[in-house]
């Protein structure tokens, strides 16, 4: 049977020469690059080339860029270290009701010991409102931490205008941005948006399962979760995966040009929204501002996991969704203000640079097949 | 290095007269096929007492006797040490084998049995004489006949002498297979995996039928039972697991019965398809995990309509008990983390809004009649899967 992947907002497949780099560094270049020796050294400068890769795609300094082992780590470290880091000069901490899991229940976790917690809530379009921000914010305000894309519907989150309003408000905030699903995407410049802190990962990009970075800007103080060695300028210890960061440097060199690409995921985007447009039952809920690697929709009367089991007998693979939160209904979409009819029934489809056109016929064929076979559940 | 057996008593089965020997030989089978997963064992029965003894020196001692807890029909456990019949022998294999519990503790009695008789002390001079010993190497120690922290049992037998501290609770109940055999329905929720535990230790051998619909339900759905049975299985032992594809009848059903009759129709066909399997196995009973009123299809009207189409009895043992006191036994045998996994179901996919909880027998029937269903049940039974359930 034909596979055709279309959950790349999951997880990417490692491309081949990401795999070859993590191969090679696993069984010849094997050497710890804390050790003094040729053989460390030589493992120590494969790393600093990953580094420096990270560092060119953001435009940053390569002493911005710290190993994670992905973007739940990034993110963990980010909100931790900078509450800890500013908790003398403030109590509030600000984000949006559609973040990530492990943005989201970090905050909670804070909000537990005692920090005021102010959750912005997303429009129809499902992007935070930079007027409730500058509402909310005031001088106490340590902590603005939103995403860039949202993971499951695509949404750009319009995070240009943040730091000026932190800096209105003479808020000692460090402004963190979670943007896992727009690295290797969309152009991520945090230099010129005046971000502190950023989270990203490879596998995300047709890396290895187990590499991320944290950004984090020059003169930017987070306080470190872990304690050990001196890796990393000791913000994360621990001797570095270096196989997974090197290939995740390699994936970043594989990249293609991004405008190239983006323009070949609206072709895919449109094509896909066009043809489930004259479905009967089907609702885009991702909006035409959206990210193009992202197409959210509902087929209203077959539940997510139903659908996505169908496909998957038929080879295709998409989300209900997004697949860390498994089973769960979308507190996303929930925010967003859908019914619960359309959230039980919403499917995720991700693309990639390998997805063609047949692919989304594949997928239209297939959801148009389900939706006259399929028994509907009757509750609406 | 001493040598660690461990010392099993008899529940029940010592009341059942003269089947008695019927239920020790199965519990003997049941204990040695039990262990084999673990090591080489001696299993032997001697003086209404059986002996666990390794063959091989690092047998795993604490996987043996955590073994031994979860197999029913027996009352309670030790695990002793074994010494010659010799006085210093046993004296100093008492200080040395029970140093981790005397040193925890204040007060203390020795309790002897002497059933060879011709050891050459007689009972109370062996506790005078091995709890006066104790009393020098533990010097913060008392005697205490009466409330005693900790009653330390010397046993003088025929072929050795044994040291214990205490007794273990047994899983109690009766051995599974001295009971016949029982199908229990099993869907992944929290209530079925602790009725067939329920059944197992009132004797009963299992085998679980399982309904699967792909695809409204997963794979992983699948695979959850599996873990479950699993669980089960370290009580009951192994069993066999038989995965009904359902999907066509609950569609069929969906299409042409009357909504607020779905579960209930699903349910008979359950029924209809678990007995014809089970009388296929050789059991004789079916088991499910319904609990009285829990919801809809559980009342004692949809129970009435669901029971009349099973022609062999249907334990239902969890009927009376309320859902925290199933969550506390799930919890016991380890299921209930497992239960809670959010996976479809296929009692979930389809649940009516408003689901019959008092529904007319021949209303039912007359829905039911519908469906062509025997074709549909007879190709579901044809394509059953099984699994090995160890």
């Amino acid at each position: 049977m034909n596979e055709i992947y279309l959950d790349n907002s999951a997880t990417t497949m490692t491309c081949e020469e990401a795999a070859q780099t993590a191969c090679r560094m696993m069984t010849l270049c094997y050497g710890n690059p804390s050790s003094l020796h040729s053989k460390g050294h030589e493992a120590a400068i494969e790393l600093e080339k990953a580094r420096a890769s990270c560092a060119g795609l953001l435009g940053c300094e390569k002493e911005e860029i710290f190993f994670t082992s992905g973007g739940t780590e990034s993110n963990n470290t980010a909100v931790f270290g900078a509450a800890r880091a500013l908790k003398r000069r403030g109590n509030k901490i600000i984000t949006t009701a559609f973040e990530h899991s492990s943005v989201g229940e970090a905050v909670q976790q804070l909000e537990k010991d005692g920090f005021e917690v102010i959750c912005l809530k997303p429009d129809q379009k499902g992007r935070f409102s930079p007027e409730e921000l500058r509402e909310v914010i005031d001088d106490k305000t340590i902590l603005v931490s939103i995403m860039y894309v949202n993971n499951e519907t695509g949404a750009i989150q319009p995070i240009e205008c943040v730091r000026r309003i932190i800096e209105r408000a003479k808020a000692p905030a460090l402004f963190h941005v979670d943007a896992v699903q727009a690295f290797g995407k969309l152009p991520v410049k945090p230099k010129k948006w005046g971000i502190d802190l950023l989270s990203a990962s490879s596998h995300k990009i047709h890396g290895p399962k187990g590499a991320g970075l944290l950004y984090v800007r020059k003169g930017a103080r987070i306080l470190p979760l872990h304690f050990g060695g001196e890796q990393e300028q000791k913000l994360r210890p621990g001797t570095e995966p270096v196989a997974l960061l090197c290939a995740m440097g390699e994936a970043i060199r594989q990249l293609p040009d991004l405008s190239q690409e983006l323009t070949q995921m609206q072709t895919l985007n449109r094509f896909c929204r066009e043809q489930l447009a004259g479905i009967e039952n089907v609702h885009i809920n991702s909006d035409l501002d959206c990210l193009p690697y992202i197409l959210n929709f509902s087929v209203e009367g077959i539940r997510s996991e139903t659908m996505l089991h169908y496909l998957a007998e038929k080879g295709i693979y998409v989300s209900s969704g997004s697949a860390c939160a498994r089973g769960k209904k979308s507190h996303v979409l929930a925010a967003m203000g859908l019914s619960p009819a359309r959230i039980d029934s919403a499917v995720r489809v991700s693309f990639s640079r390998y997805n063609t056109l047949s692919d989304v016929e594949e997928l239209v064929k297939e959801i148009k097949n389900a939706n006259n076979t399929l028994a509907r559940s009757r509750q609406k | 290095m001493m040598k660690e057996i461990i010392l099993i008593k008899l529940g029940e089965i010592v009341l059942k007269g003269l089947n008695r020997k019927n239920f020790e030989d199965t519990l003997m089978r049941c204990i040695r096929r039990r262990l084999a997963k673990i090591g080489e064992f001696h299993v032997r029965d001697a003086q209404s007492t059986i002996y666990v003894e390794p063959v091989h020196d690092d047998a795993d001692m604490d996987e043996a006797a955590l073994c031994v807890s979860r197999i029913f029909g027996i009352a309670a456990y030790a695990r002793a040490c074994v010494t010659e019949k010799d006085l210093p022998a046993i004296q100093q294999a008492a200080a040395e084998y029970l140093k981790d519990t005397l040193e925890d503790i204040r007060t203390f009695k020795v309790e002897a049995k002497r059933s060879d008789k011709k050891f050459p002390f007689r009972s109370p001079e062996i506790c005078t004489e091995v709890g006066g010993y104790l009393l020098e190497q533990y010097p913060h120690l008392t005697v205490d006949v009466h409330h005693p922290d900790v009653v330390i049992t010397v046993e003088v037998r025929d072929f050795g002498a044994y040291i214990r501290a205490g007794l273990e609770r047994g899983a109690g109940g009766i051995p599974v297979g001295t009971g016949g055999k029982a199908c229990v329905l099993i869907s992944g929720g929290i209530d079925s995996p602790v009725a067939s535990y329920m059944m197992a230790k009132r004797g009963l051998e299992l085998m679980a039928v399982h309904f699967a619909s792909p695809p409204y339900t997963s794979e992983r759905a699948e695979e959850k039972v599996v873990e479950l049975l699993r669980r089960v299985a370290r009580y009951s032992g192994r069993l066999k697991m038989y995965t009904v594809p359902f999907t066509k009848l609950q569609e069929e059903i969906h299409e042409k019965c009357k909504e607020e009759y779905f579960t209930i129709i699903m349910r008979r066909f359950m029924m209809v398809i678990a007995e014809r399997l089970a009388r296929e196995k050789g059991a004789q009973a079916l088991i499910t995990g319904e609990s009285l009123g829990q919801v809809a299809s559980q009342t004692i009207g949809a129970i009435a309509c669901t029971d009349i189409v099973c022609g062999m009895p249907v334990f239902r043992p969890l009927i009376g008990m309320d859902k925290e006191e199933i969550i506390d036994i799930s919890r016991k045998i380890d299921t209930f983390d497992i239960s809670i996994q959010p996976y479809e179901d296929c009692c979930t996919v389809f649940t009516p809004k408003h689901p019959r909880t008092r529904p007319v027998l021949d209303k039912v029937v007359e829905e039911q009649a519908k469906i062509d269903s025997e074709p549909l049940i007879e190709e579901a039974i044809a394509n059953v899967k099984v699994r090995d359930i160890l």
